[in-house]
């Protein structure tokens, strides 16, 4: 059924659809749509979930974690400054291998105090064993909430996912959205190490020095496992409901001379600058990354690389660039534009193109010339 | 990709107007995103919402520096916003005004919305309801269709004053 909805409402589709048993969340903007839709549902009895309004974010993803080692599905949903204060339990999420689904809707993090689209957020999360997936539509907010659960669950993977849209310019957009009829896309939920009262067992235990490391690598092994679940469940997806992703969304990308690296809306309205300077007659391709986690390789050999980071590592780079520069061993151009919201056009992003110089560092409006 | 700028106020409903509009031209079969320009916005501040209409999906998300319409909810922000910033040549611009204005080099339509929504006892709050008679007038310039007009205004509002009120800016205006 086709209807017009924002990112967040979008999101919150997806969960009534997925039915979590227990949501425990609290708000914080661009966020709270979301979980206001989502107890919306649960007050009008659409959605049968038991709703936790906890008084932080920290609680919120305490709560959660408490909820899904009894072998239950559960969602959150958070942003920027709430994600961090949840980033102790985010680490305890993923290590004690629960497969707990978030929504973040990427945010900067304050001082200077901003509301509007980062990625620094989410990136900061990056090493926690979390998957994370960034989506660029309102459809592909829905699309990939419910494909998170089913990826989260997998007994191949039995890790947290989340999935990341931009503040405002995704969140709070509207746009078409078709859902689906769901059947049995997401099978239900079967945590081997579920807490069972008849058979009574320790959690959280010391793991000493001669142990550790095989929790870190069992954590490692899923995550290089998972790229095959994603791949299996986004085939699935598509045959069922006809709309195929990928690790990475690539456009005009096999004959191209030069490819932009983007992710979240940017990376989308890069496919605008794309056709553009095609029109100039300037191969140039575009890729969105979907999935950073597991990072995906990328195929860009032979090509020239421009990419956009909606974040920074102080003292290091853009994070993007850093990573594809680690992964593909040469230097990429670097661009560093979008943060706390700043205005990004694909006419700019065609900019960037024109005015590439490989192997520098570019911050969008600081620097003189581009 | 047919770009329109909402010029309105704070709590004056530019947000849902653009919705409403993207609704409607979805119902035509289009692809449409509304987009409201979140800043420091009260009550009563001048604010911008964007909407784009396109026969494909539509795949630009930042905000709209050329419109080929604006339209005007509130004309009182044309004292201390320049409304017709980068619109096209040839554009069009539609004012909720009893009286016509004249713009260099753009078509220019009025209704009185707010008398309408007056007339039809459309007010919440001491407002008038702008965004619902708007769509009868955006109908009439035929940026979408009368049918889908109501239908979007149906889906989000249960008041047939509504419906009453998009008709008659319908009739009222002259395009």
């Amino acid at each position: 059924m086709r209807k017009i909805a924002t990112g967040n409402k979008a999101v919150a589709e997806a969960v009534k659809q997925a039915k979590p048993e227990v949501i425990a969340a609290y708000p914080i903007t661009p966020q709270t749509e979301i979980v206001e839709q989502i107890a919306e549902f649960v007050t009008s009895k659409e959605l049968g979930s038991r709703y936790i309004p906890v008084e932080s974010e920290h609680s919120a993803m305490a709560a959660c974690i408490g909820a899904s080692i009894t072998g239950i599905r559960t969602f959150t949903a958070t942003s920027s400054h709430g994600l961090l204060y949840m980033h102790e339990m985010t680490n305890w999420a993923a290590g004690a291998r629960l497969p707990i689904v978030m929504a973040n809707v990427n945010r900067s993090i304050g001082p200077g105090w901003n509301i509007w689209a980062e990625h620094t957020d989410a990136l900061q999360e990056r090493d926690t064993g979390w998957l994370q997936v960034y989506v660029s539509t309102v459809q592909e907010a829905y699309d990939a909430t419910l494909m998170a659960f089913r990826i989260a669950e997998h007994n191949d993977v039995l890790l947290p996912v989340m999935v990341n849209l931009d503040g405002f310019s995704l969140s709070h957009i509207m746009q078409p959205l078709d859902t689906v009829e769901l059947g049995d896309f997401i099978p239900s939920i079967h945590l081997p190490h579920a807490i069972d009262t008849e058979k009574p067992t320790g959690y959280g235990g010391l793991t000493g020095p001669d142990q550790h490391y095989l929790f870190r690598w069992e954590i490692e092994r899923s995550i290089r496992d998972s790229v095959k679940v994603i791949n299996e469940t986004e085939a699935d997806f598509a045959h069922r409901f006809g709309r195929k992703y990928g690790l990475t969304e690539n456009y005009r990308c096999d004959d191209a001379d030069i490819v932009i690296v983007a992710m979240g809306t940017l990376g989308k309205e890069a496919e605008v600058a794309v056709d553009n300077l095609r029109n100039e007659g300037v191969k140039a391709g575009s890729m969105r990354i979907r999935w950073l986690r597991p990072f995906p390789k990328l195929e860009l050999k032979g090509k020239e690389v421009v990419v956009i980071d909606r974040d920074y590592s102080f003292g290091f780079g853009g994070i993007l660039a850093k990573s594809i520069e680690s992964q593909i061993k040469r230097d990429v151009f670097s661009v560093i534009a979008g943060l706390g919201g700043q205005e990004v056009t694909y006419e700019d992003i065609a900019d960037f193109v024109r005015n590439h110089r490989t192997g520098e560092e570019f911050w969008f409006g600081v620097n003189a010339n581009v | 990709m047919y770009e329109i700028r909402i010029h309105s106020r704070g709590g004056q409903g530019g947000v849902t107007a653009a919705r409403l509009l993207a609704l409607a031209a979805i119902h035509d079969g289009k692809y449409a995103t509304a987009c409201p320009f979140y800043g420091a916005e009260r009550r009563g501040a001048p604010i911008v919402s964007f909407v784009r209409i396109d026969d494909k999906p539509i795949k630009v998300y930042s905000q709209i520096k050329k419109p080929d319409m604006v339209v005007v909810l509130d004309a009182s922000v044309m004292d201390v916003v320049d409304v017709m910033q980068g619109i096209k040549k040839g554009g069009r611009v539609f004012v909720n005004s009893a009286s016509k204005k004249e713009f260099d080099g753009v078509s220019s339509y009025h209704v009185d919305l707010t008398g309408i929504a007056l007339k039809e006892k459309l007010v919440v709050a001491g407002s008038p309801i702008l965004n619902t008679p708007v769509l009868g007038a955006l109908a009439k310039m035929g940026i979408i269709s009368a049918d889908s007009a109501k239908k979007a205004i149906r889906e989000m509002f249960s008041d047939e004053r509504n419906v009453k009120a998009a008709e008659a800016a319908y009739q009222e205006m002259i395009a």
